[in-house]
């Protein structure tokens, strides 16, 4: 951490410790620079038009430090908007700096690559969707894209996508090889890109949740929970206690089935239907259960700004710590025989490795980062409440291969239901939400959950109606996506699914 | 060795499977009426493709719980085909993103005909929360003709299931042929 620079801390509202301050665009590299030699992280980049607020443009950058969250304004000139890049420091910023342009315009100057991330070319060149005097939508023809050739004798092209031969999300991906062995992979986003910063302009803070939740479907709560945080810190009105353990309720349960959905794919991906069919069943339960308690199988639309809309009725607790009693020991005798099978742990182990110092230099998060020794999670280090009461033990591995990956899914999913006992055992009483204030004057906020991919971050701000003047979501999946790319390298193409699955990063969430 | 300890889960699990729903015509677009014949036909060996148009994954999420052993779609005659080439059922999701209305358009195209277009969820459905944009195409109707809607944020796997029937369970339509028989 840079010393005297002067740190406002934001006014806390349930969220962890976020510090705000304003950074001038000459002091942005030396900054980063700090932040990098002290081992701190770049998580998310975006910019806002506040041309009219009666000011230019404004690049926020939030790193993870050892204080808490950093976050950054670097107000830009309305005319040319410029920034020193960053990418150089810390690579994980090339696609949002990429994104960044596309979107509103704003260019990091010096960056290697200034090729477009998320417009292919369904609007026009030089419109930016994010600014606000943005009108027109010229839909045109969908464009090259230049990617980077291998050449050499024996080695040829595999391209894949956009549309994937399973269930899966679209995204385009080219593998270099040379017979099976990749010698590169590039991955081409945005396909999904359904206009959802621009869809959050004019909403009212009840519509902006359910967009939120909308983000990424399997990070539905972490979303929603991340922009209700941002809305109630703008407002400085905090969620009442009941809602905040409850919400932690729904953020564990969403942990607990997505680790649940993963950890039965992997095992279908080498080959072990059984491994597939005994966690689907288990996560299948649990969103029967869901669905009677909460209305909702994926418990959608459950967080609420001001508070939650769903309530954990007496009986249901009973169900609950019953159900997570059985789980923790189904989910133990499956994880043995995972452990126990030769075949499946010949496929898992050295497959798709990330070695700590890559994953340090690359930003690596979440649970991806965890298993290659990035010991990061939000709810350890800067828990709010309810984690600041819970205790949260962290699972990290060291290899970085797909078993490492398996393992920590499973250790979370225990960790897990050990919170979801806690929380039923210390449920506070009390009003499940309040009413939010009308905020009078434009007003801003920033959300910060450790959702089960990663830290969930999530900007708004609001115009003085208390209508939504610009939201940005921000998904793990952006600083994850550049490491499939390479974990993949001197690993055969028949292990690409293997590898993807065990990162599972989100296409939606992340091409907005 | 884990074949014992993979034996006696299976022995303890026993068996989940529930039956099937039956087809929804509720859900066709067109009241067009149930014709055995095709069921017949088609009823024991439907073959899927799932194509993601933009959505947010929710939809998939479900989707991917029609594989899983309580709703065992294989053992209802319905598979997930990895090629439009081999499909009779499209089954998209999601608002159509600008970006992929080429690929949907192309992947409708590459599907031999007789087809059936299953809409899964509200935003297949309407556009949904994104609605149209610069970005959003809205309704997968807008791109390509749709034969079944399922509505549902995300519709539950046993909707998506009682789709897939009563599309197949329709007269198909002629997609390619100029007067199109619906």
């Amino acid at each position: 951490m840079p010393r005297h620079i002067d740190l406002i801390s934001l006014p806390q509202h349930g969220g962890g410790p976020i510090w705000q301050f304003s950074l001038g665009r000459e002091r942005l590299t030396a900054f980063a620079r700090g932040i990098q030699e002290e081992g701190g992280q770049l998580l998310a980049l975006w910019g806002s038009d506040d041309r009219h607020l009666g000011s230019g443009f404004t690049l926020h950058t939030a790193y993870l430090s050892s204080l808490g969250l950093i976050w950054a304004k670097t107000r830009l000139d309305g005319e040319k908007p410029l920034y020193p890049d960053i990418a150089h420091i810390f690579p994980q910023a090339d696609r949002m700096q990429r994104a960044t342009f596309d979107l509103l315009g704003l260019v990091a100057d010096g960056a290697q690559d200034t090729r477009k991330w998320l417009r292919h070319a369904a609007w026009g060149e030089g419109e930016f969707p994010l600014r606000k005097d943005f009108t027109t939508a010229h839909p045109e023809a969908i464009d090259a894209y230049p990617f980077i050739r291998v050449e050499g004798q024996g080695v040829h092209e595999i391209p894949v996508g956009p549309i994937h031969a399973g269930v899966i999300e679209p995204g385009h991906f080219r593998f270099s090889v040379i017979g099976d062995r990749v010698l590169r992979l590039e991955e081409r986003l945005g396909y999904t890109h359904k206009g959802v910063e621009k869809r959050f302009e004019g909403m009212d803070p009840a519509a902006g949740a359910r967009l939120a939740g909308r983000v990424s479907g399997d990070s539905h709560s972490a979303f929603t929970w991340a922009f209700c945080l941002a809305v109630e810190s703008a407002l400085q009105t905090p969620a009442p206690p009941r809602a905040q353990w409850l919400r932690a309720l729904f953020l564990e349960i969403e942990r607990l089935v997505n680790h649940l959905g993963d950890l039965g794919y992997l095992g279908n991906d080498v080959a072990l239907g059984f491994g597939f069919n005994q966690f689907w069943r288990v996560k299948e339960i649990w969103l029967r259960a869901c669905k009677e308690w909460f209305s909702h199988r994926y418990l959608f639309d459950c967080i609420v700004p001001g508070g939650v809309a769903r309530d954990l009725a007496p009986a249901a607790a009973k169900e609950l710590v019953r159900l997570g009693a059985e789980t923790r020991h189904e989910v133990t005798e499956l994880m043995e025989v995972y452990e126990e099978h030769a075949g499946v742990q010949d496929r898992f182990t050295g497959t798709g490795t990330v070695a700590p110092a890559l994953a340090a230099r690359m930003g690596l998060t979440g649970l991806a980062g965890r298993a290659s020794s990035q010991a990061w999670d939000a709810r350890v280090q800067f828990p709010h409440p309810p984690y600041d009461q819970l205790e949260v033990q962290m699972v990290v591995e060291r290899a970085g291969d797909v078993a490492a990956r398996v393992r920590v899914r499973a250790g979370e999913v225990l960790e897990s239901l050990r919170l979801l006992e806690a929380i039923v055992e210390n449920l506070p009483e009390g009003p499940l939400a309040q009413p939010l204030p009308q905020p009078g004057s434009v007003c801003e906020g920033l959300g910060w959950i450790e959702g089960w991919r990663g830290p969930v971050i999530v900007y708004a701000r609001l115009a003085e109606d208390g209508r939504l003047d610009r939201v940005h979501p921000h998904d793990p999946s952006w600083q994850n996506w550049p490491l499939l790319e390479l974990s993949i390298l001197g690993n055969i193409v028949p292990d690409f699914p293997l590898i993807n699955k065990s990162f599972n990063l989100s296409y939606s969430g992340a091409d907005l | 060795m884990a074949s014992h300890l993979i034996l006696a889960k299976l022995l303890r699990t026993g068996i989940v499977s529930e039956p099937a729903p039956p087809a929804d015509p509720g859900l066709l677009t067109d009241p067009a009426r149930l014709n055995e014949a095709i069921l017949r036909v088609f009823g024991r060996a439907v073959v899927v493709r799932h194509i993601d148009a933009g959505s947010c994954n929710g939809c998939e999420l479900e989707i991917h719980a029609l594989n899983g052993p309580h709703y065992n779609i294989e053992g209802v005659g319905v598979k997930f085909a990895a090629s439009p080439r081999h499909a009779d059922v499209l089954l998209v999701t999601g608002p159509v993103s600008a970006h992929l209305e080429t690929a949907l358009r192309r992947t409708h195209e590459a599907t031999p005909d007789p087809k059936w277009v299953v809409a899964v969820g509200d935003c297949a459905a309407s556009g949904g929360i994104f609605g149209e944009s610069y970005a959003s195409r809205g309704r997968v109707e807008n791109v390509i003709p749709v034969d079944v809607v399922v509505p549902g944020c995300p519709p539950e796997p046993g909707r998506i299931l009682a789709g897939i029937l009563a599309a197949v369970s329709a007269t198909p339509r002629n997609h390619s042929s100029p007067q199109g028989v619906r």
